[in-house]
């Protein structure tokens, strides 16, 4: 029911997988809306504030996720049964670690924008995170603009991402993509 | 031959030596020379910052005082208003465009003493890319020897700009469309 098997995900993937996304929608949506507040925006502040305190809590919540990958058995693509299936597979695989390797470069570059004069980053009062100061030159504004590139990057990436698990359930007909939105306890006898 | 060229390169030491003797230079080495500035802060509180790094030169002689000049270039990437997320907004394109115009220079066209201490110098000030003619007041400090070897004369003076006189429109309040930028100069003469 939790745990995956290698032919479906539990249930607690399935949680972390759509949380990530909504989180990761809304991060998106905010971070280009709020750059373009006036000062005189009742949201100028909180927009900011909301951004960053998510952020520290959207990277505990991809660590949990990796650690609970990293603890389960890996599920297997659908079909591999030709070379064409085989390379996409591979170009999915590189996807999915891409898509977490911009995640981390997110939260990294976004705290680097905030912590240049050494203020910690403060998550919705509850607790935070200390700030490091100017680990180098420009840091707050080199960090930015990577920041950025990063965000589009990644939902470029996100959109190779649907429009892969469009495919295998429109076209090729499997279960790809239902596996991600429900607990299954169906079993494919190994051929 | 020789002893022309000793006595001509004696002859130039002692003429650069003569036109240097009111050339100073900004002590920004030491940082005893401060470009400052205060905004209003929606009208309640005045926000302070200043410029970490800039240079330049002036020349003075408290017996010709209205020779006097003045050169400075600010690096208008090193604000700072000691918040990282605000000096990252206050480079950005909303007002300095420290990218288009990393510099912002003040050069003087006339100083003019009305006592001792008190000047009014007139010049030009180019800042994110517009050049205006400004004037304000300036007071001198001090002057004599430091303990080091050296001779040095201090300035200071005030000006207060308009931000959109210098294409700076981001909407800031009503009470903050000004800026006040004080000048702190230490020179140490060349």
């Amino acid at each position: 029911m939790f745990k995956n098997t290698s032919q479906n995900y539990g249930l607690l993937a399935i949680i972390f997988h759509w949380l990530s996304a909504l989180v990761v929608f809304g991060m998106f949506g905010l971070g280009l809306y709020m750059v373009e507040l006036s000062y005189y925006d009742p949201f100028y502040r909180d927009g900011l504030q909301i951004h960053k305190s998510t952020g520290i809590l959207l990277a505990v919540l991809i660590v949990l996720r990796l650690i609970w990958k990293v603890a389960n058995p890996s599920v297997k693509p659908e079909s591999e049964a030709t070379s064409m299936e085989k390379l996409q597979n591979i170009i999915a695989r590189v996807v999915h670690v891409v898509l977490y390797l911009g995640l981390f470069g997110l939260f990294v570059t976004g705290y680097l924008i905030s912590t240049s004069d050494g203020r910690a980053i403060e998550v919705f009062n509850w607790f935070s995170v200390p700030g490091l100061g100017e680990l180098f030159e420009e840091q707050s504004d080199i960090a930015g603009t990577v920041h950025l590139y990063i965000a589009w990057g990644l939902i470029g990436l996100v959109a190779l991402h649907i429009v892969g698990a469009l495919k295998h359930h429109f076209i090729n007909k499997d279960r790809t993509l239902v596996r991600m939105l429900k607990v299954s306890n169906v079993t494919k006898v190994e051929d | 031959m020789k002893k022309t060229i000793i006595a001509l390169s004696m002859a130039a030491m002692t003429l650069s030596a003569g036109a240097n003797a009111a050339d100073y230079v900004i002590d920004t080495k030491g940082a005893h020379a401060f470009v400052n500035f205060k905004i209003k802060h929606l009208g309640y509180s005045w926000l302070h910052g200043r410029f970490n790094s800039f240079e330049g030169d002036f020349s003075y002689d408290a017996k010709n005082p209205n020779a006097s000049k003045i050169n400075v270039v600010i690096d208008t990437a090193s604000i700072d208003s000691n918040h990282a997320e605000r000096d990252k907004h206050l480079r950005g394109n909303d007002f300095l465009n420290v990218k288009a115009n990393p510099k912002a220079t003040f050069k003087s066209d006339s100083i003019t003493f009305s006592d001792d201490t008190n000047a009014k110098v007139k010049g030009s000030f180019t800042l994110n890319g517009v050049t205006k003619q400004i004037e304000f007041d300036v007071q001198k400090v001090g002057e004599g020897k430091d303990p080091w070897g050296g001779y040095r004369v201090g300035f200071e003076g005030e000006t207060q700009l308009k931000l959109a006189d210098y294409d700076i429109d981001y909407d800031l309040g009503p009470a903050s469309t000004h800026v006040t930028i004080g000048l702190h100069l230490e020179g140490i003469r060349k």
